[in-house]
């Protein structure tokens, strides 16, 4: 039984890490259709940004990460107007050759100012060191984790579902010309999810950073890992996100615990089969 | 007439070329990508021994060309080994972070006439492919065998074993392993990670239930061992007793800043740390951060690159720049020197570096940086992983 506790907590944390920092890229790929490769180097950049605040400026936790999600979405923006207006609606290889690109340029960027060596978020007293659950010990940050994976998931689904943004953004995706003849100012709208989806990569970035440490090659080396939970829930869909991402994080961490000699074999049989039966993914929204 | 100019001219030529010539040596490593960071040490290392002895040896100018193979690519590595024998015609290869890349090229050595200085790559095995490799780093098995002794020393009798699942970390494992037994100790458990694995807290509570009272850990340096090393702070782990024992890789200098405090109390192995206290590592440290422009990025590779230099150099001196790989590494075997990491010699049956083995502890210093204190030295120890492999 504890063994059972034990392994869901883990699962829990590590599901809601994987959320965060994916569900940018659902929104991306799912509702503005643009396959947008260079998700893990907006992670990144927040991430670096974040480190440099709360390492080199000295500001405080939740400072770092205010500043790390604005910082991101305004160095996006020149890239949102120059680059990505051209590939919305393109065919998936010319976003997927761009994407790649930029995110290459981002890696050397990141090599040549902040150097190869690994980059720390300083965490705040309170969220530093181990809280004890009775039955196991976890880490504080872990806990702050699941609580932002929460209050996104929570958020997101309640601008896209309840507010008139969301329905503006619907309606956008689906059918850009109609929409935009029915005085939904389309560009505004996907510049504005852009943003979102930006802003939400380096939120996950610097939440994700305990585990998933900030260096040049973050940009590529866990972006396998962000497709795969988008195309396991299918893209664009939150509560998809959300279960693919708590399903795999099961999965994953009961592998890990277990058994650990098979690797990642449960992980990708389990993507495997899900892709087999939910072509779309989970929750995928049909064309 | 002019025919007699021209002739009188290329007799010139020739025989300018015939008294100074240029020696080239070819250095193949990672310079960019994931690994550039090391690469960028064999480099500072190689600088640096080039800053302090100079680029000439007699007449002959010594010129290091570099080609870069940005992750572990045996195909790519024995290509562009094969471009600078063939086309740049150099005496000399050096460098290799990646095992399987040295292995690719040793088929080549015999045949071109080029001795081999191993400047990172740390498998035993690779010495044994070609009579013409010298390898001037160390093997996994050397600075992971001497832990199981002061782990048997400290009165741990149940030890758990965790490393990634590749070649480098089962050699870990094996040598851990084979030593802790033979004094008598016991490995309750040995767990064999993925690569990608970025969560270890499922790895830690299975460390914790497993009841050892020390855990042994292998893992290639750089963002895993962050994860690794926090993993073990943050599941109690620390608090309860369990002794962190690694080989030196996962504390490398560079990695130490960020790590911070979570790493303070960790013992590793190791031949080498920039904390080393001796003059010859003074002016080495000194030259090479330098070299490399930013000192926190100085790490191991660096010495490696060092006294591999120190061997070319000596290769030259014995068959006086002429092309001989046998007389070049006959010349270097028993060779014996005062290394920045203290004193090393090459052994002459196995052409490995005989070195002695630091015992450290991650400590903070008066400036608030993190070294590896070196706390006990195994003298003169040779590569116990040849022995084992028999």
């Amino acid at each position: 039984m504890q063994v059972f506790f034990s392994i869901g907590v883990d699962a829990l944390a590590y599901g809601m890490v994987l959320f965060i920092i994916s569900i940018g890229l659902s929104v991306t790929m799912g509702l503005m259709r643009v396959v947008n490769l260079a998700h893990g180097a907006f992670a990144m950049i927040g991430g670096y940004i974040a480190s440099y605040a709360a390492r080199d400026l000295g500001l405080g936790y939740g400072f770092a990460i205010i500043l790390a999600v604005i910082g991101t979405i305004v160095i996006a923006i020149p890239l949102e107007r120059f680059l990505y207006r051209r590939i919305y609606g393109a065919p998936e290889l010319t976003q997927v050759l761009m994407t790649i690109g930029i995110t290459f340029c981002v890696i050397g960027l990141a090599n040549y100012v902040f150097g190869p060596t690994l980059k720390t978020i300083p965490l705040p007293a309170d969220l530093q060191g181990p809280v004890n659950l009775g039955f196991r010990t976890i880490a504080a940050h872990k806990l702050f984790a699941i609580a932002c994976g929460v209050a996104v998931a929570l958020g997101l689904w309640f601008l896209i579902e309840r507010t008139s943004f969301g329905v503006k953004l619907r309606a956008s995706v689906d059918n850009t010309a109609m929409a935009a003849s029915l005085g939904v100012r389309t560009r505004i709208v996907y510049a504005a999810s852009f943003a979102l989806a930006v802003g939400l990569a380096a939120f996950g970035g610097v939440i994700g950073a305990e585990l998933l440490p900030v260096e040049p090659y973050y940009a590529l080396r866990y972006m396998v890992t962000f497709l795969v939970v988008v195309s396991v829930g299918g893209a664009g869909s939150i509560p998809g996100a959300l279960i693919a991402c708590l399903l795999l994080g099961a999965i994953d961490t009961t592998g890990r615990y277990l058994v650990p000699e098979y690797g990642e074999f449960f992980f990708y049989l389990a993507v495997i089969a899900i892709v087999w039966v939910f072509p779309r993914g989970l929750l995928g929204r049909a064309k | 007439m002019k025919k007699l100019i021209l002739a009188a001219a290329a007799a010139v030529l020739l025989g300018g070329v015939a008294y100074a010539d240029v020696i080239k040596i070819g250095v193949v490593g990672p310079f960019s990508g994931p690994f550039a960071i090391q690469g960028k040490n064999f480099k500072a290392g190689i600088d640096a021994y080039i800053a302090t002895h100079g680029n000439k040896i007699g007449n002959d100018t010594i010129e290091v060309l570099y080609r870069d193979v940005p992750q572990a690519d045996p195909a790519q590595s024995k290509a562009l080994a094969q471009e600078l024998v063939v086309k740049e015609g150099v005496q000399y290869l050096a460098g290799f972070y990646f095992t399987p890349d040295a292995m690719a090229v040793t088929p080549l050595l015999q045949q071109a006439n080029v001795p081999l200085v191993v400047m990172n790559a740390a498998t035993s095995a690779i010495v044994t492919k070609s009579p013409y490799v010298v390898r001037t780093s160390f093997t996994t098995w050397q600075t992971s065998a001497p832990m199981a002794k002061i782990a048997r020393e400290r009165g741990i009798e149940k030890a758990i074993t965790v490393v990634s699942d590749y070649g480098p970390g089962v050699d870990a494992e094996n040598a851990f392993k084979t030593t802790f037994e033979k004094e008598g100790g016991k490995v309750v458990e040995s767990i064999r990670m993925p690569l990608s694995t970025n969560d270890f807290s499922p790895v830690m509570q299975r460390v914790r239930n497993s009841g050892a009272q020390a855990v042994f850990a292998f893992l290639p340096s750089g963002p895993t061992t962050l994860g690794f090393v926090k993993a073990y702070n943050e599941n109690g782990l620390k608090e309860a007793g369990v002794q962190f024992l690694a080989p030196g890789d996962l504390t490398q200098e560079s990695d130490l800043p960020a790590l911070g405090d979570a790493a303070l109390g960790i013992l590793t192995t190791f031949h080498y740390a920039i904390a080393h206290d001796s003059p010859e590592n003074r002016a080495f440290v000194e030259a090479a951060r330098k070299a490399i422009g930013n000192p926190a990025e100085l790490s191991f590779p660096s010495v490696g690159a060092y006294d591999g230099m120190h061997v070319i150099y000596k290769m030259i001196e014995a068959t006086g720049g002429k092309q001989d790989a046998k007389k070049a590494v006959d010349a270097v075997k028993g060779l014996a020197w005062e290394s920045p990491r203290g004193p090393v010699s090459i052994d002459p049956e196995t052409r490995h570096i005989t070195q002695n083995i630091y015992l450290r502890e991650v400590a903070k210093g008066s400036d608030g940086a993190y070294y590896n204190k070196e706390i006990k030295t195994f003298e003169k120890q040779p590569d116990p992983g040849l022995a084992a492999a028999k």
